[in-house]
This record gives C-alpha cells, sequence and structure tokens, in this order.
C-alpha cells in the first residue's frame, strides 16, 4: 500500500508555487459562468499565457463559484502579495486585453472592474463557500493547500468518535436540507446503533426548482463533501458511505467520482485512511429524475435499485435503513459545514448566527433581483438585508412582492415581513420553511394565485403516487387553481381549495405531500385579495 | 465486510454475454454491469448506461437488463417509468429544453414552452411529427441567474425569449408549419 499523503509538505508545495509568478489569474469556469461562455474566456486565457513570455509572468487557474452570477464570466486577477482585481462580464478578448494591461503597463481596465467593495461581496460571511473563486476544484492539492483534509487528519488522529460528536452538538447546527433536525442528533442514534454494517449518505438530490447551493458544493470543493462524509463516518463508526447525486448535475458526478478516486490514491479514503485504523468507501449513486427521491426514506429506496416511493417512519433510517442497516443521511451543505467546525470549534461554530439557528446558510438568490448569484449570509440575517443591501433591489422601478424560499415546500413571504430574520423558526411561523436555499424574489407584476398553480403543477407531477391524499390531492387542487387563475372560479372552489390543503398537509405520507399545500396557503394568507379578485367576489379589506 | 459485497459475489457467474441479434452496443452495457458485480442494485445505474448507449430504453433492452440482473422484467419496467430522465422513445434529430425552474417561471418560461409547442406542434415532453425537434421541459437546471434558460442541442442559452427561441428552432430545424 502506498504511503499516505503528507498533507503539511503538499500544502507547503502548493504555497510555494503558487508564488513562481508575479500575476495569478482566477477564472470562475462554475456552471452558471460557464453558461454565460467562461469556456471560451478560459481557453483564450490559457492559451494566451501559454506564451513563452506572459507563462514567466502569469498562471491562469479555472476555480469554483465566485457568487455573483449574473455579472459572469467573472475573472480575478491577483499580483503577488498584493491587490486583487475582480473583472465581469469577461469576454475571451477582454480577458486577453486584460492580463496584458496588469502585465505590461499595471494598469487595471475599468472598464470590466467589479468593485469588490460592494454589499453583495462584504454582506456574505463565507464558510460552506470559502473555496469558491479560490481553489481549483479538480485539484486535491489546491484543496490541501487551503487546509483541506486537516480536519480530518486532527478527528482521526487526536479526536475520539464520541469527541466528534461531541463538538457537532457544540456548534449547535441544523440540517441544511430544509427541516432543521439538530445534526448531533442524528449523528449520536447512529454512533448508538449496534450494526455491524452502518452507512452514512449525502443527499445531494438537490431538486427544489430554484436552488443549486448544493451543486455548487460538489462541483466547486468536492474534497470538502467528501472530507465531511468521511468525518460522519468515523464519528458515527459507518463503515461505508454513498453520495446520492440527481443525474441532471452530470459534472458534479464527474467531479465527485474524480475526487473519490484521487482521495483514495492518496489513502484518505479506502483502508487504514491515513495509517488509522478508520477504512471508509464512498460510492456516487445517481439519481434519474425525481424529487421526492430528496425524501430519506424514497432516497435509500433509489440507491438500493428501486423506485423511490418513501415509506412510513418509524422505523427511522438510523434504525432501519440501506438494506436494514442502520443509516444516517445527511444535506450535502451540512456535510460541507463539518470540516470548518472540526478545524475551528463547535463554540466558533456557535458564535456565527443566532442562538437557535447557528452559523451560516448558503441561498441562491433568483428572479426579480439586480444581482443573481449564490450568497452565503450569517443565519438571522434579515430579509430586507439580503433583498436590498447583497441583492441590489428588484430592477426596472418595479416594487418587491413577495421572497419565496423553500421551493414547492415552501411560501410567500410579502413585503411587510421583510425585516424578518432568516432563521428556521422565523420562517416558518411565517407559513415557510427555510428550505435547501432557493430564495426567488418576485416583483409586482408576477400573480400570485399563479406562483401556486406553478408549485401544485411541480408537486402534482412529483407527487409518487404510493399514498391517496397527495396522488388524487394535488391534482384537485391543481384544478381548483387552473380554475381559478382562469377566472371560472367560485366561492366554493376556494372553500374546497382551503378544505384540500388541511386533508393533504394532515393525512400525506411524507414530506413532498405534507407540504404541498404550503405556496397555496401562504399566498391565502398574504395575498388573499388576488384569489377574490379573481373569484370575482369583492374585496374586503380587514 | 458487508452484505453489499457478499450479494455481489453471489451473483458473479453464469452471466449472459451480448445480444442474440449481435449488436455490439450491449457490450458496453454488459461492461457496466459486469464491473458493478451484477448487482442488482446498480439497476438505475444501468438503465441510465443503456440509455446513454442506445438513445432510449426499448423493450428488447428492458428485458435484457433484467435478465442480466436477474430481476422480474416488471420490476425493471417499473423503475424505468418511475424516474422522469428515462425515456422510451428516440429522440428527434434536435432537441429543445426550457428550464421551467422557479426563476425561469417568473421569468416567462412558460411563454416559451407555449410558443415552441404552438409553432411546431409538439407538445412538452414528445417529439415532432417529423421526428425533427424534441421539445422537453426541465424542473430546473440550476442557471437561475440567466433565467429565462434554454438548452438548444445541449449548448446552454441565458435570457431566452418566445423570439429567440423560435428563432433558435428555426435556424435547425426550419420554418415549422
Amino acid at each position: 500500500m502506498a504511503a499516505p499523503i503528507d498533507l503539511h509538505e503538499v500544502a507547503e508545495r502548493e504555497r510555494e508555487a503558487r508564488f513562481r509568478t508575479r500575476w495569478r489569474v482566477k477564472a470562475c469556469a462554475s456552471t452558471a459562468c460557464m453558461s454565460a461562455g467562461a469556456g471560451a474566456t478560459l481557453a483564450a486565457l490559457q492559451e494566451a499565457c501559454e506564451d513563452e513570455d506572459l507563462a514567466l509572468e502569469v498562471q491562469v487557474i479555472p476555480t469554483g463559484c465566485m457568487g455573483l452570477c449574473s455579472a459572469g464570466p467573472l475573472v480575478k486577477v491577483l499580483r503577488r502579495g498584493g491587490d486583487t482585481h475582480m473583472y465581469q462580464k469577461v469576454t475571451p478578448e477582454a480577458g486577453i486585453e486584460i492580463v496584458h494591461s496588469h502585465v505590461d503597463n499595471e494598469q487595471d481596465v475599468p472598464a470590466y472592474k467589479l468593485d469588490e467593495d460592494i454589499p453583495f461581496f462584504t454582506s456574505q460571511q463565507r464558510v460552506v463557500l470559502a473555496n469558491g473563486g479560490v481553489i481549483d476544484p479538480d485539484r486535491i492539492e489546491s484543496y490541501v493547500a487551503h487546509g483541506g483534509y486537516l480536519a480530518l487528519e486532527k478527528a482521526l488522529t487526536t479526536m475520539k468518535p464520541k469527541q466528534v460528536v461531541d463538538e457537532m452538538r457544540l456548534s449547535g447546527i441544523r440540517g441544511r436540507g430544509g427541516a432543521g433536525y439538530p445534526v448531533a442528533s442524528k449523528w449520536s442514534l447512529l454512533a448508538a446503533a449496534d450494526d455491524e454494517t452502518k452507512y452514512v449518505v449525502a443527499n445531494g438530490d438537490e431538486g427544489d426548482p430554484g436552488a443549486y447551493m448544493d451543486r455548487t458544493i460538489m462541483e466547486d470543493d468536492p474534497h470538502r463533501l467528501l472530507e465531511g462524509v468521511s468525518i460522519a463516518a468515523y464519528a458515527t463508526g459507518a463503515t461505508e458511505a454513498y453520495i446520492y447525486v440527481r443525474a441532471e448535475y452530470p459534472r458534479a458526478i464527474e467531479r465527485l467520482d474524480r475526487a473519490i478516486r484521487v482521495a483514495r490514491r492518496n489513502r484518505l479514503l479506502g483502508r487504514n485512511i491515513l495509517d488509522t485504523k478508520f477504512s471508509l468507501n464512498i460510492e456516487v449513486r445517481i439519481g434519474a429524475g425525481a424529487f421526492v427521491c430528496g425524501e430519506e426514506t424514497a432516497l435509500m429506496a433509489s440507491i438500493e435499485g428501486r423506485r423511490g416511493t418513501p415509506r412510513l417512519r418509524p422505523p427511522y433510517p438510523t434504525e432501519a435503513g440501506l438494506w436494514g442497516h442502520p443509516t444516517m443521511i445527511n444535506n450535502v451543505e451540512t456535510l460541507a459545514n463539518v470540516a470548518p467546525i472540526i478545524n475551528n470549534g463547535g463554540e466558533w461554530f456557535a458564535s456565527i448566527g443566532t442562538d437557535k439557528s447557528t452559523g451560516t446558510k448558503v441561498f441562491a438568490l433568483a428572479g426579480d433581483i439586480t444581482n443573481t448569484g449564490l450568497i452565503e449570509v450569517p443565519m438571522g440575517t434579515s430579509l430586507r438585508r439580503i433583498v436590498d443591501d447583497i441583492g441590489g433591489g428588484v430592477p426596472g422601478g418595479k416594487a418587491f412582492k413577495a421572497a419565496q424560499t423553500g421551493g414547492p415546500s415552501g411560501g410567500c413571504i410579502p413585503a411587510r415581513f421583510l425585516d424578518t430574520p432568516v432563521d428556521y423558526e422565523s420562517l416558518r411561523e411565517l407559513g415557510s420553511i427555510m428550505g435547501s436555499g432557493g430564495l426567488i424574489i418576485m416583483d409586482d407584476g408576477v400573480s400570485m394565485p399563479d406562483v401556486a398553480k406553478y408549485f401544485m403543477e411541480f408537486s402534482m407531477g412529483e407527487s409518487c403516487g404510493k399514498c391517496v391524499p397527495c396522488r388524487a390531492g394535488t391534482v384537485q387542487m391543481h384544478n381548483l387553481l387552473q380554475r381559478i387563475v382562469d377566472g371560472h372560479g367560485t366561492r366554493q372552489d376556494l372553500r374546497d381549495l382551503e378544505h384540500l390543503c388541511t386533508v393533504v398537509r394532515d393525512a400525506s405520507l411524507c414530506g413532498l405531500g405534507q407540504a404541498a399545500p404550503n405556496p397555496v396557503l401562504s399566498t391565502l394568507t398574504y395575498f388573499r385579495d388576488e384569489y377574490e379578485q379573481l373569484i370575482g367576489v369583492e374585496v374586503s379589506h380587514g | 465486510m458487508s452484505d453489499t459485497t457478499t450479494r455481489r459475489a453471489a451473483e458473479t457467474s453464469n452471466r449472459q454475454q451480448g445480444h442474440p441479434s449481435g449488436d455490439d452496443r450491449f457490450e458496453l452495457v454488459d461492461k457496466h454491469m459486469k464491473r458493478g458485480r451484477y448487482a442488482q442494485d446498480q439497476l438505475i445505474e444501468t438503465l441510465h448506461v443503456a440509455q446513454d448507449v442506445f438513445g432510449h430504453l426499448s423493450e428488447d433492452v428492458l428485458i435484457y437488463v433484467a435478465k442480466a440482473l436477474r430481476l422480474p422484467p416488471s420490476m425493471v419496467y417499473g423503475v424505468a417509468t418511475f424516474y422522469e430522465l428515462f425515456t422510451f422513445d428516440p429522440p428527434g434529430d434536435h432537441s429543445c429544453t426550457v428550464c421551467t425552474g422557479t426563476a425561469c417561471f417568473v421569468k416567462g418560461a412558460d411563454a416559451i414552452v407555449q410558443g415552441v409547442s404552438t409553432k411546431y406542434e409538439v407538445a412538452a415532453g414528445q417529439t415532432s411529427e417529423d421526428r425533427s425537434l424534441t421539445l422537453k421541459t426541465a424542473r430546473c437546471l440550476g442557471s437561475c441567474g440567466l433565467a429565462p434558460v434554454v438548452v438548444f442541442d445541449g449548448v446552454v442559452l441565458s435570457h431566452q425569449s418566445v423570439e429567440s427561441a423560435l428563432a433558435l428552432v428555426a435556424g435547425a430545424v426550419g420554418g415549422g408549419s
């Protein structure tokens, strides 16, 4: 067996290489920027810098997401030991112009300059996304140079499994998949389970439309996820792990597969990791387009190669999960928080955010808003700060109408609650949920019954059909909404709709059905007049 | 070690190799199943490979996979039809996928689907009669900052409108009826 990687030596070597050239150009090669043409920009930069003179002066590094996707392709120019310049909407020609301007004339190029002092950047706190725009996701050395795998080394060599769980408890971290269950409680349940075979599963079935934080983590920082999974397995006594990824994310699958191979080669996975007694295998499993597979029992059925239908709990997965063995399912973003928690301590993590919602949360900010992209803020940040400061407000002279969180399981929050802090409890009180982190801003041109119908169509299409309340209820609710939106609805339709909402919420088997009425209920609560107008009933303000 | 390993070990002998038709594309599917030691829990991955190889999942292919993994054809069919991404018809010459995620919805993706659907007489999820165009919708492509997004023949296009999408399709497929 080959010797394990020497993390400190690799990090040292990598840091030295960093100062080999006077300039470093980091080009965002994340999916959103790629769609905006970053591939051509990166290729042009790489080709230009292969030129003899430039090669001595500049190294070009492809990186993960820098956050402000609406300004892509993004490029950063860093001077050795000095200043950083960020550029937006960088075409291949612009990229070459920028490089030459810096290298030849020591001048920046104001035409493409993106000020890093704007609130979009300064109001964020990056923990999960700390490596985005910094490391090259395809090189483990790059991850290691930024402290990668030190948390795993620390856990394996200086901590007992129980101490790891205790550290997680101290951090107060709650599940980032949406429901907000305390992570340490899940970990200790699996740790306490008595079985030779135990599984840890990373849930990367990010199905909420409008959410892409998990994809970004898997694509842009795959080793961070592997490290989190490994620490979770060590803490809980698991010997095998799966990462379940949507098939719609081919790049994430490719990157993870590659990262797993590289980690194995470096003895960061497989047998006797880092020459300790701890062994672990991680396998990637691919979904095939079923939203319900984000539900943990459905996800396990899918990993076993079956139809992804949920089942009743109990037994909970930590009692009887994959192939009957104790299994723990954590969201990708949750697991991406593990390494920083182990490195910096649970107390550090708990100092970020609010008392009950600790740490940060990543949101995919999109819709009718000036700055769209991926943001990370401390829990408890107000919606207003996110919308106005970070998001730059609603464009086109229109007014903010609602913020949608939690996708088809969440709700719409109206303008009067913009000062609400974003944490698990506050959002639930408003009839929405934290969800996985989709945050869609809607301006006053958007019809709320239309939005409710849109999400109901989604839930109807994604209902797995196993239980009647969800299978039939979503169809009926969709029909009622369609009738109302078309202007043929009656007062009775509205009553039936509200009644069905309670039935489907209370009687459905899994979270998909239970939460499917949320978009209807929340729009009925805050935008009832729009429904009333559509059915021609006089609006009563009260 | 684990159950997975024992289950796999028991499943490796006496496998069919190749399809009676001699179609060597089946070898690619065989190769995948063999690498997974014919584990039955590899069904979804195997169907992905088969669809990549053949473009769609025909009855013949489904039965072939069922036999190889020793699963009842009903189960293979059940799994294949459960998941959205598996398709049972050959795709058209060109494919147009409109993202209908929330951000794209807010920015008017519905009108794009409607526009293409009406002009080329093809329902979402279907292929036009002359097999020139397959129109699809996607739940969310995760490029929400670029909404509305259309993927035409694998190329992601941002900030689309009904007009730009129709022009795109017309450029590849022709005028439409």
